[in-house]
């Protein structure tokens, strides 16, 4: 392997896994929110974790370059915070594949925490648990399914995002130049060759990444119904 | 209210679609007390506001000096130190019967020196069930372990809602007996939702009566029992209890010699120590009048009575009598025909044979 | 069936049932797959060819490399106007284009632009003196524009000493949304990006002579089973007429004499 390609391709995972990290902690509460408020802004806000579904990669790649610009709503304050501005750095295109994979995250958990329903929390309650309590050692254990879904899909889709920074990236390697980019580029040049064993990677990776974490996923369901 | 004993006290108020539930009430601090009355009445909703879990219903609820829920104060469910057992088990199924049962444990922050999980799992018989996982449990399996996991809790006062609904008979039946055990062993308060009169006939102390989200009638067992036109005594389980004390195992015969107001019952050899205090359930049907002691009769568990009152019952072939045995009260169900027969009114003294008893 | 629908049905199928029908008849449709950069071009074009031909344009425009896979696979089309000279001939050697149709359409101009009509002052002196953060470029390995620009840094000796602050678009259309959008201060873009704007957003430049970078040339070439049809030999003679040439001189490109 190349140094370029291995460096785009640990540059890919980096991103990945920033996201998912980040997402798992964002996405989270907001899809305990979604799973359990009575509040009137519930519909609004599940449409608007949605949508980055319905938007084009490129149009919301877009919309972000002119945001994250220095005339832009989000760049005016990372400009006045003294960070500078978010397109072409690695800050900005975590912050964008969290915004892409949302969905990917929030729609899993949300799922998962309605099916288990307020029985095992209210059970949980009279037993002495406290809110926290619930959350991490009733609700999350048996969330477990969802949120394993939450991490793989949120990975994977970050790994195959494209459009979004293919906009705001700038292609600048060891920064931006992610592998799907690369992969793009080198069709466009006619390297059939070397986009061929970069998705053949890329692909190899995911898979194996993927089955890992259904294996582990698998295992742990098949310990606790084994009385582990 | 510092009165001594502590009482439990119930105010609340709620009006949900099409449902409305308007309690007061004041229930003893010890013993079980039963929260009886068909679906729809509101048995639940009230055991989960006592419990905490219905924090948007307003009320009052306190336990003597206690208060957990007033106009200013609402203690969250996780605070209230009570244990509630669901009607369906709902164990975590992420966790082992022994996490299940340690769940609770850990969290009673060391209270009350209750019942030691060895004396749980005994009683409850769950020694081969410690390392199952939830999922692979019988019903009755499982309602075990959620009656274990909420006693672990050492609860100040333990809630079980239906706990035996659902279940096989054997089920029930195993259930029961360790709640009877219970009842004897534990000295906290319990609230016993029901709605079958077998259930609370062996288990309550107190009995309150629910209709459509209101107390019909609140008092001791026997009292609500025996009261003729209310629910229970309507049915075809009508029944009385009466306290018996154990005076003494007749192996030759295998029977024991129960002592009862006015007299002595001999019901099938019972494994309970001499001198302790058992509870009969005496079923209306089973007991028929005489005007005379007669001697040649297969019955031999005869108690002289004077009759109380004579009612309507629900068939109208039938009237229901109260029979006054020394103070206590039992029920029999006569024909009309047999009233008319026998002159039976109120103030006759009669003998009461009882066909049997359950304990 | 709704009337509408009726109506939508017919408008669709009686031009194709005439083209089958009457082969060789006067109105025919020449499909053109348009590399993206010459796509507003060919839009400005087509009333005239339309006018004059009596035969329809129908344009579909992607970037250059997409065309060419696309035709590799079989995709319906009658002419390609590339943004290189590298396709096109790929597709003559690979026998999917007729080789005696490949000629230089237009060749495109690189100019330095700024959306600041203030920063460039017609000459690379912006370039040297280097206060600006990022130079966006449209991607040299895959767009003739990218690959041009890195000829003029290298040319004017400052390839090394800007490469910390280049930043690709994937094509030019994209290096111009990062200056637009104010993410850039500078891009190498094409001149017929510039002109295509109002007058009073098109900001300051400096027009890259074209000693300074290998020939930006976009070639064109007829496919292989449509070259003998009229309407597609019309389009590519109106193409190399004196008229369209004025046109695509006038829009940003520089043409070379007419043969």
């Amino acid at each position: 392997m190349s140094g370029d390609a291995l460096t785009t391709a640990s540059l890919t995972i980096r991103l990945a896994a920033t996201t998912t990290v980040v997402l798992l902690l964002v996405g989270t509460p907001l899809a305990w929110w979604l799973a359990h408020t009575r509040s009137r802004w519930h519909r609004p806000v599940n449409a608007l974790v949605t949508l980055p579904l319905v938007l084009p990669p490129t149009v919301l790649g877009f919309y972000l370059l002119v945001a994250f610009g220095p005339e832009g709503l989000v760049g005016a304050v990372t400009t006045r915070l003294g960070i500078g501005t978010l397109n072409f750095t690695f800050a900005g295109l975590v912050v964008a594949s969290v915004l892409y994979s949302l969905p990917f995250t929030v729609q899993p958990l949300q799922a998962a925490f309605s099916a288990i329903g307020s029985r095992p929390l209210e059970v949980a309650a009279t037993l002495g648990a406290g809110p926290v309590d619930r959350f991490f050692r009733v609700a999350l254990p048996l969330a477990r399914p969802g949120v394993v879904a939450a991490i793989v899909l949120t990975f994977a889709h970050t790994v195959g995002e494209f459009g979004v920074v293919l906009m705001i990236g700038g292609n600048i390697p060891g920064e931006t130049r992610v592998l799907s980019v690369a992969i793009y580029d080198h069709v466009e040049a006619l390297e059939y060759g070397q986009a061929h064993w970069l998705a053949a990677m890329l692909l190899s990776f995911s898979f194996v990444a993927l089955l890992l974490v259904n294996f582990s996923a698998r295992r742990r369901a098949g310990a606790a119904a084994a009385g582990g | 209210m510092a009165e001594q004993p502590a009482h439990l006290e119930l105010r609340f108020r709620a009006e949900r679609r099409g449902f409305t539930l308007d309690v007061d009430l004041a229930l003893p601090a010890r013993g079980v007390s039963a929260l009886f009355g068909p679906s729809g009445a509101g048995k639940t909703t009230l055991l989960r506001c006592v419990a905490g879990l219905e924090p948007r219903i307003p009320g009052t609820f306190r336990i003597g000096d206690t208060v957990y829920q007033d106009e200013r104060h609402f203690v969250p469910a996780h605070r209230r130190g009570f244990g509630y057992v669901f009607q369906h088990a709902s164990l975590f199924e992420h966790l082992s019967v022994l996490e299940n049962l340690r769940f609770g444990e850990r969290r009673s922050g060391g209270a009350h020196g209750g019942l030691a999980l060895d004396r749980v799992v005994a009683l409850l018989s769950l020694a081969s069930l410690l390392d199952r996982a939830p999922g692979s449990l019988s019903g009755g399996q499982q309602q075990r372990v959620a009656i274990g996991r909420a006693l672990l809790r050492q609860p100040r006062l333990l809630l079980l809602d239906e706990p035996l609904s659902g279940l096989d008979l054997d089920s029930r039946e195993e259930i029961l007996r360790a709640l009877e055990v219970l009842h004897e062993e534990l000295d906290i308060p319990v609230l016993y939702v029901s709605h079958v009169p077998m259930e609370v006939q062996r288990l309550a102390d107190h009995l309150v009566l629910l209709e459509e989200g209101r107390v019909v009638a609140s008092g001791t067992i026997n009292e609500v029992l025996t009261t003729p036109g209310l629910a229970l005594a309507r049915t075809d389980e009508a029944a009385a209890v009466l306290a018996a004390t154990v005076r003494r195992h007749d192996p030759a015969w295998r029977l024991t010699e129960l002592e009862v107001p006015g007299g002595t019952i001999y019901v099938p050899e019972q494994r309970h120590a001499v001198g302790s205090r058992v509870r009969l359930r005496i079923l209306a049907r089973d007991v028929s009048i005489a005007l005379e002691r007669i001697e040649n009769t297969s019955i031999s568990n005869v108690l002289p009575a004077v009759i109380a009152s004579i009612d309507e019952d629900r068939d109208p072939a039938n009237r229901l009598l109260r029979l006054d045995v020394e103070g206590q009260v039992i029920l029999s169900r006569v024909t009309r025909r047999s009233v008319n027969r026998l002159g039976l009114r109120p103030g006759l003294r009669v003998y009461a044979q009882v066909k049997s008893v359950a304990l | 069936m709704s009337p509408i629908d009726a109506r939508r049905l017919a408008r669709l199928c009686v031009p194709l049932l005439l083209a089958a029908l009457a082969p060789g008849a006067a109105a025919e449709t020449v499909r053109v797959a348009v590399a993206a950069n010459f796509a507003d071009a060919l839009e400005r074009l087509r009333p005239a060819f339309e006018r004059d031909s009596g035969h329809e344009l129908r344009a579909s425009s992607a970037s250059t490399g997409t065309l060419y896979a696309q035709i590799r696979r079989g995709a319906p089309f009658d002419v390609f106007l590339a943004a290189d000279r590298e396709r096109p001939e790929r597709l003559v050697d690979e026998g999917f284009a007729d080789p005696s149709s490949a000629f230089v359409y237009a060749r495109g101009r690189l100019v330095l632009w700024s959306a600041d009509s203030a920063l460039v002052d017609g000459t690379p002196a912006v370039l040297h003196r280097a206060t600006f953060r990022h130079l966006a470029v449209a991607n040299p390995k895959t767009a003739p524009y990218g690959a041009a620009a890195l000829d003029v840094l290298r040319e004017l000796g400052l390839a090394d000493e800007l490469a910390g602050r280049l930043v690709q678009g994937e094509n030019v259309a994209q290096a111009w949304h990062f200056v637009a959008s104010g993410n850039a201060e500078l891009a190498f873009v094409a001149l017929s990006q510039v002109l295509a704007q109002d007058p009073d957003e098109r900001g300051s430049r400096w027009l890259v002579p074209e000693s300074l970078h290998r020939p930006i040339e976009q070639v064109a070439v007829v496919l292989k089973d449509a070259a003998e049809r009229p309407a597609v030999r019309a389009f590519a003679a109106f193409l190399r007429s004196p008229e369209a040439r004025r046109m695509i001189a006038g829009l940003g490109y520089a043409v070379d004499p007419a043969p």
